[in-house]
């Protein structure tokens, strides 16, 4: 045997390494001002995509079932006003505001993540088993503990979210220590329709569970507090933490595990990261306004569709569009309702569903 | 294994098996016509289809009196009278056959899907047909009143002609609106995505507005169920089964090559659009079909295709196979949930307790073949 391999693999310098920037500045003039002028629009995109999540929240702020003037929301903002202006928008806009924007950008982080990761468009963040598990926890939560303020839900939700896609990891890590995305897709969809299977079971022998049951799961911002959003959020920062790590790994799988093993990445380590991520951000999104699938499932096709499949640029936009897109729907919801609102989950799906249609049609869509 | 590199032979005397080609398959030919079969395909079909056929005399056997499964076999000849007779004919078998049919056609159907839009969890659903059969139902039971029960309903005709207009309306409309010069998968997902979004979001709305009771009857429709089956459910199905089914197993070839993409199939000769228009229709029928007779049972179109693909170890899903692992796994939901429970569960949630841990079983063991 001899002692060591010739070295048949020239290992390139790092200076020769092409790096985005690098390629920027050594591309030729065309190529730099076609790449500037992406950038340009990118930035565009995201400035007006701003705009319109700060104009959502206003308006989510000023409108709803008790009619308030724009002075009287100020002064009860300020604390300042007659106790039912304060009342109204600190015991109720606020509090949706703040769980509706938030809500909205985690699912639509988790979906990008969930979509990278699978590399399958349908797949939602609920495909782990995160909405299911919640669900089933919820229901037993009424059914057995008869628990039924939403301050108590949360944690029934958070944990059952948590446990369901801890079981959906270790059934595809089982065999042989990889989280490769067909099987994770699969037993994801497989333990989901498990646990859906038992929810359904539960709610058809007491009608008290079915009532809780369909109400929480058309998902809704009504009736929620801060302590709600207090409950959730941990899970959240950690989770947009991690999302935030993973978008380098991300790019790099996209090109396949091989590639991206060959880019130095650890592919092991990279899905457990961006696993991590998504159960946590869906699983704080969950607990707090129910399983909205419909904004996790569409929001990262807009996403693409305005900014292409480079996550440094996706993630941002799907959270601004999601946040958006949720308060939005919100709003609507309180509106067309009267004082029987219409849930936002129904909501976005029924005015969302048409606008995703139009996308999906008009758009020449960059597909996974 | 010589299979796997075993050159493809020319074809040897007539009538004759032809040596082991590439892939397992097996080739004979009978003067002009040829067939390719694969030997572990065939096998775990036939004894699919047995064991289909076990589970009727067994599923018309048992209940709330015990027939003996000889008395069974002669009633369903029709060579045997009196109370026992009556019950054979008229009251289980019904319900025996549309659990094997409605078995039979998702799981056809649900091979059908995946393999044209290359994508695992393709199942009818992503056309829309649960979607709209959903819609059309439960509006038919929430809006005809809070008085009904399910079963009442059913009977008088209602329910299965709702849901029948709902999943074809939403898979024309899906289809439609996916159409942009031809019809690529990719968008046809991300389509059915969008309008069953929407129907979902009716149906959620008019479940949370119903009266308690009324939501309860819908959601028993909603998982689907064979308690309220008598011949008129049978028929339909049968009709659509036996038209239906021939055409897909016709398809098959054109189904592998729809596999290799749409610019290799199209350079290889397939009509892509039109092919894609038929398998996408044949699923369609098939799924109404049994959503209408049965409810959207369960799980049945997503996890039979997989382990049926899983056991043949083929590229896609067999689509008898798929048909036959169908019957047998909603057959044997319905014997367990009339056998094992108090009171009847229905089919829907039985088909995905058994179904779901069993290709969760698939996956593990897979994975452990393919690390060893």
């Amino acid at each position: 045997m001899r002692q060591g391999y010739p070295k048949l693999v020239r290992v390139p310098s790092p200076e020769t390494v092409l790096t985005p920037a690098r390629a920027a500045r050594t591309a030729p003039a065309g190529a730099r001002s076609a790449h500037r002028a992406a950038t340009r629009r990118r930035l565009l995109v995201v400035l007006v995509l701003v705009v319109a999540l700060v104009a959502a929240s206003v308006a989510s702020m000023l409108f709803g079932s008790n009619r308030l003037g724009v002075d009287q929301v100020l002064a009860g903002l300020t604390r300042t006003g007659s106790s039912t202006a304060e009342a109204v928008v600190w015991g109720s806009r606020v509090p949706r505001t703040l769980i509706g924007a938030t809500v909205g950008a985690a699912l639509g982080i988790a979906g990008l993540l969930m979509q990278g990761h699978t590399r399958n468009p349908l797949a939602d963040p609920g495909l782990f088993g995160v909405s299911s598990g919640a669900g089933l926890a919820v229901v037993l939560g009424v059914s057995v503990f008869g628990v039924t303020s939403t301050g108590a839900t949360v944690w029934f939700a958070l944990a059952g979210a948590v446990v369901a896609s801890v079981v959906v990891f270790s059934v595809t890590v089982a065999g042989s220590g990889t989280a490769s995305p067909v099987p994770l897709a699969l037993a994801g969809a497989a333990v989901s329709a498990l646990l859906g299977a038992i929810t359904s079971f539960i709610v058809l022998t007491d009608q008290d569970s079915l009532d809780a049951y369909r109400l929480w799961v058309v998902g809704t911002l009504a009736a929620r507090q801060l302590d709600v959003l207090a409950a959730a959020a941990p899970f959240l920062l950690v989770g947009a933490v991690l999302a935030v790590w993973n978008v380098r790994a991300l790019d790099a799988l996209g090109l396949g595990a091989e590639l991206a093993k060959g880019l130095g990445e650890d592919v092991l380590v990279a899905r457990l990261v961006g696993l991590g991520g998504i159960t946590l951000l869906a699983a704080g999104a969950t607990a707090a306004a129910g399983p909205i699938g419909f904004v996790g499932l569409t929001v990262p096709h807009v996403a693409r569709a305005l900014v292409g499949t480079g996550h440094r640029w996706a993630l941002p936009v799907s959270a601004l569009v999601g946040a958006a897109l949720v308060l939005v729907a919100d709003v609507v919801g309180r509106l067309v309702g009267g004082f029987s609102e219409v849930e936002v989950g129904i909501v976005l799906a029924v005015l969302g569903g048409p606008v995703f249609v139009a996308v999906a049609r008009r758009r020449s869509l960059v597909s996974l | 294994m010589s299979a796997a590199t075993g050159a493809p032979r020319t074809a040897g005397a007539p009538g004759t098996p032809v040596g082991p080609a590439a892939a397992g398959r097996r080739g004979v030919q009978l003067g002009p016509v040829g067939l390719a079969w694969r030997p572990r395909v065939l096998g775990y079909t036939v004894a699919a289809i047995v064991l289909a056929l076990v589970l009727v005399v067994l599923g018309v056997a048992v209940g709330s009196t015990w027939i003996a499964p000889g008395t069974v076999v002669r009633a369903l000849v029709g060579a045997e009278d009196g109370p026992q007779g009556f019950i054979v004919t008229t009251l289980r078998l019904p319900r025996v056959l549309t659990g094997a049919l409605v078995g039979l056609v998702l799981g056809v159907a649900g091979a059908l899907t995946q393999t044209v839009t290359r994508n695992p969890l393709g199942t009818p659903d992503i056309i829309g047909v649960t979607s709209g059969a959903s819609v059309g139902a439960v509006a038919a039971i929430v809006l005809g009143g809070g008085t009904y029960s399910v079963s009442a309903v059913v009977l008088s005709g209602g329910i299965p002609v709702a849901a029948t207009l709902g999943a074809l309306v939403a898979a024309v409309a899906v289809y439609g609106l996916g159409w942009r010069g031809g019809v690529q998968s990719y968008r046809l997902v991300l389509v059915g995505i969008g309008v069953s979004a929407t129907l979902d979001a009716v149906t959620s709305y008019l479940l949370v507005r119903a009266k308690i009771t009324v939501a309860t009857a819908a959601s028993q429709w909603l998982v689907g169920s064979l308690s309220s089956t008598s011949w008129s459910t049978v028929w339909p199905l049968l009709v659509v089964a036996a038209v239906a089914v021939p055409i897909a197993l016709a398809t098959s070839a054109a189904l592998g090559i729809g596999q290799l993409g749409d610019e290799v199939a199209t350079g290889v000769g397939l009509a892509v659009q039109r092919h894609r228009l038929l398998v996408l229709a044949l699923a369609v029928v098939l799924s109404a079909a049994a959503v209408a007779a049965a409810g959207p049972v369960g799980f049945v179109a997503f996890v039979v295709p997989q382990v049926a693909l899983r056991l043949a170890g083929t590229n896609r899903p067999p689509l008898l196979l798929a048909g036959a692992l169908g019957a047998v796994l909603v057959l044997g939901a319905d014997l367990l949930a009339r056998s094992a429970f108090p009171w009847q569960v229905p089919v829907g949630i039985v088909t995905t307790v058994v179904g779901a841990p069993y290709l969760i079983w698939l996956l593990v063991r897979h994975r452990k073949e393919m690390s060893r």
